[in-house]
This record gives C-alpha cells, sequence and structure tokens, in this order.
C-alpha cells in the first residue's frame, strides 16, 4: 500500500466513523419522549363475554347520527356458528341494530338457514369497528387530505373537505368506511372522538353490558386495556394486511375474518 | 431570448401564478403535514377540533344516579345492574331540560335482544335465560310480569 492510499483510506474511515455519532446525537432522549405522545387509543374486544345484544350498534347510531334504518353502520356485531362438519355461518342482521334474536342465520341471497341445535359445535359474537390502525391504508390513499390520523391514534374524516371519490372505502381491509347517507361523505367509526377527548367514554362500549368492549390508552402501563394486551393471549384482525390494528381480540379462531 | 418564446411563456407564468392565488385563497393556512407526517397526518389541523365538538347525545354512565338516587340503587342490587340506564332510557341527551320527560323503551324488541333464546356454545349468551319470543306470552309486554329494573325468576308467582 502506498502512503498516499493510506493517508487517503485513513480520511474516508475517520469522516464515516464519525458520521455515526454525529447522526446519533441528532435527537436526544428528551427530545424522543416529547415525540411520542402519551395517549394513543385502542380497543378491547373480549368476543367470550359478547351476548349480541346489539346495544353497541344502537348507542353509536344515535350517538354519531347515522339514520338508524339506512343499511350502513360505523359498528356492527357478526354471529359465526360453526357446525360440527365444519361449516360456517356468519350473518349480521342490520348490523345487528335490533340484536340476534333469531336462531335463523341470514345468508342473504341464499336464504335463512337454521342451525339444528345439536349440529353446533360453536356459536359466538364479534364485535367490529374501525381498527384504527398504525399504518392506515385507508389514508394513504385520500388524494385530497381529507382523511387523516390524529396524534393519539385516531382516524377521522374532514366532512368539509372529502370529495367522495371513494379511494379509502376500497383501500380499507375491514371495509370499515361507507358513504353517510345523509352528509353525502364518507363515514367511518371515530372511537367517538368527541367523548373520549373530553373524559367520557365511548357510546358503545359505555352501552355494553357486559364489558365486551372496553376503550383504553395502549401508552398508560397502567390502564386495563394495555394490561389486558401484555398478559393476555390477543389477536388482531388480518393482520395479513401490514396495517397493524388496533383492536385487540380476546377469544378469535381461524374462521372468524 | 425570442419573441416567440417569451410570448407563450407568459402565458404559462400567468396561469402558475392563478394557481397558486387560488390555491392561497382556497387552502386554509392550517393545512399540511400534522404530527403523523405527510402520508398519514396531511390535513386540516381545525378540523380535530370540530370533531372534539361533535355534540353527545348519551351523558356519562352516573348521570342519571345524581337525581334518580332510588332507582339507580335498585338497578344496582339487581341483575340488570350492568345495563346503562340510557340503554332504555335513552339517549339523555340534555335531560331534565331537553328532553323534560325521557322516552321508556317497554317493548318486548328490547327485551329479546339478549333473552331470546340461542345456542351459542363458547359464548356468554349460552347463561342468560331466554325464552323463544314466538311462544312466550306473545301478546304481553315483558314489564307486565318482570321487574325490569330488579328481575328475578325465583320470586315471580308463576
Amino acid at each position: 500500500m502506498k502512503r498516499r492510499d493510506f493517508l487517503k483510506n485513513t480520511a474516508i474511515f475517520v469522516t464515516g466513523a464519525a458520521t455515526v455519532p454525529a447522526g446519533l446525537e441528532f435527537m436526544t432522549v428528551k427530545e424522543a419522549l416529547a415525540a411520542t405522545p402519551d395517549v394513543r387509543w385502542g380497543f378491547l374486544v373480549d368476543t367470550h363475554k359478547c351476548i349480541g345484544c346489539g346495544l353497541c350498534v344502537k348507542a353509536c347510531k344515535t350517538e354519531n347520527e347515522i339514520p338508524l334504518e339506512a343499511n350502513v353502520s360505523r359498528t356492527w356485531v357478526e354471529r359465526y356458528i360453526i357446525k360440527k362438519d365444519g361449516e360456517v355461518l356468519i350473518d349480521s342482521p342490520k348490523a345487528a341494530l335490533n340484536g340476534f334474536t333469531s336462531k335463523e342465520s341470514d345468508q342473504n341471497a341464499a336464504g335463512m338457514f337454521k342451525v339444528d341445535d345439536e349440529d353446533i359445535a360453536q356459536a359466538f359474537f364479534v364485535p367490529k369497528l374501525c381498527n384504527h390502525c398504525d399504518v392506515p391504508s385507508c389514508v394513504q390513499v385520500c388524494p385530497v387530505g381529507a382523511t387523516y390520523q390524529t396524534k393519539d391514534g385516531v382516524v377521522l374524516v374532514d366532512r368539509k373537505w372529502c370529495i367522495g371519490c371513494g379511494y379509502c372505502v376500497m383501500g380499507c381491509p375491514y371495509a370499515m368506511r361507507f358513504f353517510h347517507p345523509t352528509e353525502h361523505v364518507v363515514d367511518k367509526c371515530t372511537f367517538c372522538y368527541h367523548r373520549i377527548s373530553n373524559d367520557e367514554n365511548s357510546a358503545c362500549a359505555q352501552a355494553c353490558p357486559t364489558g365486551a368492549r372496553v376503550i383504553g390508552n395502549l401508552r398508560d402501563p397502567e390502564d386495563p386495556v394495555s394490561k389486558t394486551i401484555m398478559n393476555e393471549r390477543v389477536g388482531v384482525l388480518r393482520s395479513e394486511y401490514g396495517t397493524k390494528p388496533q383492536i385487540f381480540y380476546l377469544g378469535l379462531n381461524k374462521e372468524v375474518r | 431570448m425570442k419573441n416567440h418564446v417569451w410570448r407563450p411563456l407568459i402565458v404559462v407564468f400567468a396561469i402558475v401564478a392563478v394557481i397558486l392565488a387560488f390555491r392561497a385563497w382556497y387552502v386554509p393556512e392550517d393545512f399540511g403535514s400534522h404530527d403523523r407526517g405527510f402520508t398519514f397526518g396531511f390535513h386540516r389541523l381545525s378540523n380535530e377540533q370540530e370533531w372534539k365538538d361533535f355534540p353527545s347525545k348519551y351523558q356519562s354512565a352516573d348521570y342519571c344516579a345524581n337525581c334518580h338516587e332510588e332507582r339507580a340503587e335498585e338497578s344496582a342490587n339487581g341483575k340488570h345492574a350492568t345495563i346503562g340506564c340510557q340503554s332504555c332510557h335513552g339517549p339523555a341527551l340534555e335531560h331534565p331540560d331537553n328532553p323534560e320527560k325521557m322516552p321508556i323503551d317497554r317493548s318486548r324488541d328490547l327485551c329479546i335482544r339478549c333473552h331470546s333464546e340461542l345456542v351459542m356454545p363458547s359464548s356468554a349468551r349460552n347463561d342468560i335465560p331466554g325464552i323463544d319470543p314466538a311462544e312466550h306470552n306473545v301478546d304481553m309486554e315483558c314489564a307486565d310480569c318482570h321487574n325490569s329494573h330488579a328481575p328475578n325468576l325465583m320470586e315471580m308467582e308463576m
């Protein structure tokens, strides 16, 4: 190695080595903590506790001014009937606005099906609501900046800014978005942002008589929702889409989609 | 540069100026990338406050007990303790000012949300006493026999 090459390489190495700590010093611990908000809303659904009364759906629609009889809803409850031969029947009549009162399962065009009691292996309810994902695909596709995520993790729609193109409706893997029949813009679950921002419970969680639905702050380690998520075996829906959903479910199984 | 280059260029500049002027007038000042960056946080900031100001319909769970202590206590000691008052009487809105009198939902449809008998193994629904609404005293209101606030099947006169 020539002396010239040696000096050149040394200079490059020293410059490179000096760059790394310079980059690390970019952000102090204090700054890093300040950048992490102390509230991140999340939700826990216990499918064992859900009794399919649909009071959550009624409360949600009333609270958020979604016409009761319109066939759209920010949240709904699905009934899964898994037969002993493996067949799965899923239904959610009127988004479970009036609960589940019949043994007949509504299979849309195929008609109403009644499963004999002794043929049922498993049957349970799964409430659904917006997952307020950490990587919300619906937000990414909005061409006008009408839908967005707040600092505390809630995905909202700006009603004055939405042009109704419907990209987000298709971009959501969970089919949570719909057109509001009277506002004529896209609508979705807001986690009752007006309630949780004022120290109130979300309408659905407050209406739930069994505590199957609980909203909580995922940044607070003492929060009941955080504690359950840390200590119990929870699952999320459709994790394969990579959207990092923030509704955590107790008691999911492979039939739940 | 020659005239034939400048002339169309001036037109282009004029169009760009008009677009920028329109944008400055149309896009609100608080529109931009906020807390979640360009990809997830590109929005009109004041919309967050607009959502926070959305009017509540349901009052908090302990609101009713402020005045209706007796009813709240009766309910709290009964089997329907976990059902919020406003599930049957609500939403409270600004009661007692508006509405002055709360509606009461006495319909069978309300009761059979939970008490229609379904076979639901692996669900808490299975543990709730249920009836077949098509056969159980079809023409009567549930509240004619059952106490909605503190129901008790054992104490009922059969």
